[in-house]
């Protein structure tokens, strides 16, 4: 039996005013397994990056519960509690550019996590650890006192992922990780996270719109849409064999190197259909859940 | 035989800065005849969007320099004109849509003005109301919802798709013979992006338009090109159709490209083929072949002398050593051939 590392639990996470908020993540459930790495996608606006900032506690969430390693993480209210919490947890954040402190050198950067928590006392060891970070993620040692414009976007996404790796946790939540980066920069940078998962055991919750490098990365895929999750399952299950009318027509959109298939794709619009009320999730398939109506989903089927 | 619109030779396009002069473009040839599609591919600062910028005059000098070559556009050679008279060309016998429609548009004036701007400046209308007719008229070519409401609208009341079908008609007004899109998709979801692209093809097919399709991204460029120039480091490095490229490759460059994709149709135990190192910096290029330092495939010529643009075939032309005809045979990569060989089986 797999170990669930992380459950989430109807998870609301309202904007706005009470009276007419938005609902930006409306109600998703959904476990990770330890190790492996769920992809969740969706098109711009559909809450992914919400439930990913909010699964990491930046925001405060409307409803719901989310379990880490089988505690609710909101329940933790000492200074000590969410310190342990964030040395397990960390995140790769979408813009290189913009997440990095452009007055801090790469050093002060990825050390600054455990100047934080402590952990480096003797200044030898903390450099040294530096070092090794550095060149876990593919730079050199001599690169820890440059600033964040002498390097490049894929050398930044780098430091980036040196940075979430500092504390040594188990859950790592990327929120699109290579979205700004170029084509051949992407294939090094996501090679860098699967060699870094063998490594180290991480689990990852792996954000992003880029269809094609989410089946790639992913061991399972989460399809979202109107901060609901319309279907999850294995990524070859959902790519071979979609259910959903949306999951559908956003794989059929997805432009392909190949130009005899793009003579021949036929695009499958889809039409809006708000989810009804006493739609559920249903295990429509092995290992594949759909969220529906009987009704619906015998239609789809 | 189809009629040759466009020119482009041996373009040089350089900018000054405090660090030294940037060799953006280094000598790019091509030519686009009427009705076809040309996709130029290639990372940032590769010198796509500065080409593309280039043909429309956009270059601000200072800092930019043309520092040499020729482009001929139906007729007239560019480099030579005034800016007045390109303003005459620029937005009528040429035009552009920009990657983000956000800012491409004016966002403090209603949609319809901005398209009847163009429809007035450039005598393509005899009145304003004739001018608003054509308007409406184009926002429905392009498909938006209720175009005669949509007129008053203001681009922040639209969505992003919605925004670049707006970019699209005013690009549209003047009826171009060229429309240059910069990556007019990567600002788009994939399913708007598959509606552009449609929209897209539909315009050329009825109006005989040519189009230069700049983008990074090789599904889009498999979708509408014809004829595909891969860049890299200011240069064409590969040209040919789009059959070429894709089931041909001869550059290493293209291989990578092809490489570092994920493959939809395989297992991902396998790692990427990714590409090491970064592109060059363009105030010192490289001796020799560009992409020498990043390539594993690397002849000990290509650090030394930068190779010609060889003819492959009749449509096909690749800047590298590997095909002079006394280089060694060197096989082109398992990951890349194995691809190409599963997606020539028509299965996808």
């Amino acid at each position: 039996m797999r170990k669930k590392i992380l459950e989430v639990k109807n998870l609301i996470q309202h904007f706005g005013s009470a009276k007419e908020p938005i609902k930006a993540v409306d109600g998703i459930s959904f476990d990770v397994f330890e190790g492996e790495t769920l992809g969740l996608v969706g098109e711009s606006g559909c809450g992914k990056s919400t439930t990913g900032r909010s699964i990491m506690r930046l925001y405060d969430i409307t409803e719901g519960e989310i379990l880490f390693n089988g505690k609710n993480v909101n329940s933790y209210t000492s200074r000590k509690d969410s310190m342990q919490f964030h040395r397990e947890m960390q995140m790769i954040f979408q813009d290189p550019y913009a997440s990095l402190n452009p007055r801090m050198t790469a050093g002060e950067i990825i050390a600054e996590g455990f100047d934080i928590h402590g952990l480096y006392k003797n200044k030898k060891e903390r450099q040294q650890k530096i070092g090794e970070l550095l060149e876990s993620v593919g730079l050199n040692r001599e690169h820890a006192n440059r600033y964040a414009h002498e390097f490049s976007g894929g050398q930044r996404q780098r430091i980036g992922i040196a940075r979430a790796l500092s504390l040594n946790p188990s859950f790592i939540i990327a929120d699109e990780p290579i979205s700004a980066l170029d084509v051949s920069i992407q294939a090094q940078v996501v090679n860098l996270l699967k060699q870094l998962q063998k490594e180290r055991g991480l689990t990852y919750l792996f954000i992003a719109h880029d269809l094609s490098m989410v089946k790639y990365i992913s061991d399972r895929i989460a399809v979202m849409y109107r901060g609901k999750i319309l279907e999850l399952g294995l990524a070859d299950e959902i790519y071979n064999n979609p259910i959903h009318p949306y999951t559908k027509s956003l794989l059929s959109a997805v432009p392909q190197p190949n130009p005899e298939y793009e003579r021949k794709r036929v695009r499958i619009p889809y039409k809006h259909e708000e989810t009804p009320a006493n739609a559920e999730v249903i295990e429509a398939r092995h290992d594949h859940f759909v969220l529906a109506t009987k009704e619906q989903l015998s239609k789809w089927l | 035989m189809k009629k040759k619109l466009l020119d482009v030779k041996n373009l040089h396009v350089h900018f000054k800065t405090y660090a030294g002069i940037v060799q953006a473009v280094r000598g790019v040839n091509f030519e686009l005849y009427e009705g076809e599609t040309l996709a130029i591919v290639g990372e940032s600062g590769s010198g796509k969007s500065v080409t593309s910028n280039a043909l429309m005059k956009l270059i601000p000098q200072p800092p930019g320099i043309y520092a040499g070559g020729e482009i001929h556009f139906n007729g007239k050679s560019l480099i030579s004109l005034s800016e007045k008279e390109m303003l005459a060309i620029r937005g009528n016998e040429m035009a552009m849509i920009f990657q983000d429609p956000m800012t491409a548009l004016n966002p403090t004036m209603r949609i319809g003005k901005q398209i009847t701007e163009v429809l007035l400046k450039h005598k393509k209308a005899d009145s304003k109301e004739a001018a608003k007719r054509r308007a409406i008229e184009l926002l429905d070519q392009v498909g938006i919802p209720f175009p005669e409401k949509r007129y008053k609208t203001y681009p922040h009341e639209l969505s992003g798709g919605m925004r670049q079908r707006v970019v699209i008609a005013i690009a549209l007004a003047a009826d171009p013979k060229l429309l240059i899109a910069d990556e007019p998709t990567t600002a788009l979801d994939v399913t708007i992006q598959a509606q552009i692209l449609e929209l897209m093809k539909e315009i050329q097919k009825s109006s005989n338009t040519s189009i230069i399709f700049i983008t990074h991204d090789l599904g889009v460029v498999a979708n509408v090109a014809d004829r595909v120039a891969v860049m890299y480091a200011g240069q064409i490095v590969e040209y040919g159709t789009v059959e070429d490229i894709f089931y041909d490759p001869k550059h290493p460059y293209t291989w990578g490209l092809l490489g570092s994709m994920p493959d939809l149709n395989n297992s991902s135990d396998e790692l990427l083929r990714a590409i090491p190192g970064s592109p060059p910096n363009l105030i010192n290029p490289p001796i020799g072949c560009a992409f020498a330092p990043r390539n594993e495939l690397a002849l000990a010529i290509d650090f030394e002398e930068e190779p010609p643009m060889f003819q492959v075939s009749e449509t096909h032309f690749a800047k590298t050593w590997l095909q002079h005809p006394n280089a060694p045979h060197i096989p082109i990569p398992e990951v890349v051939a194995r691809r190409i060989a599963s997606s020539r089986g028509g299965e996808a």
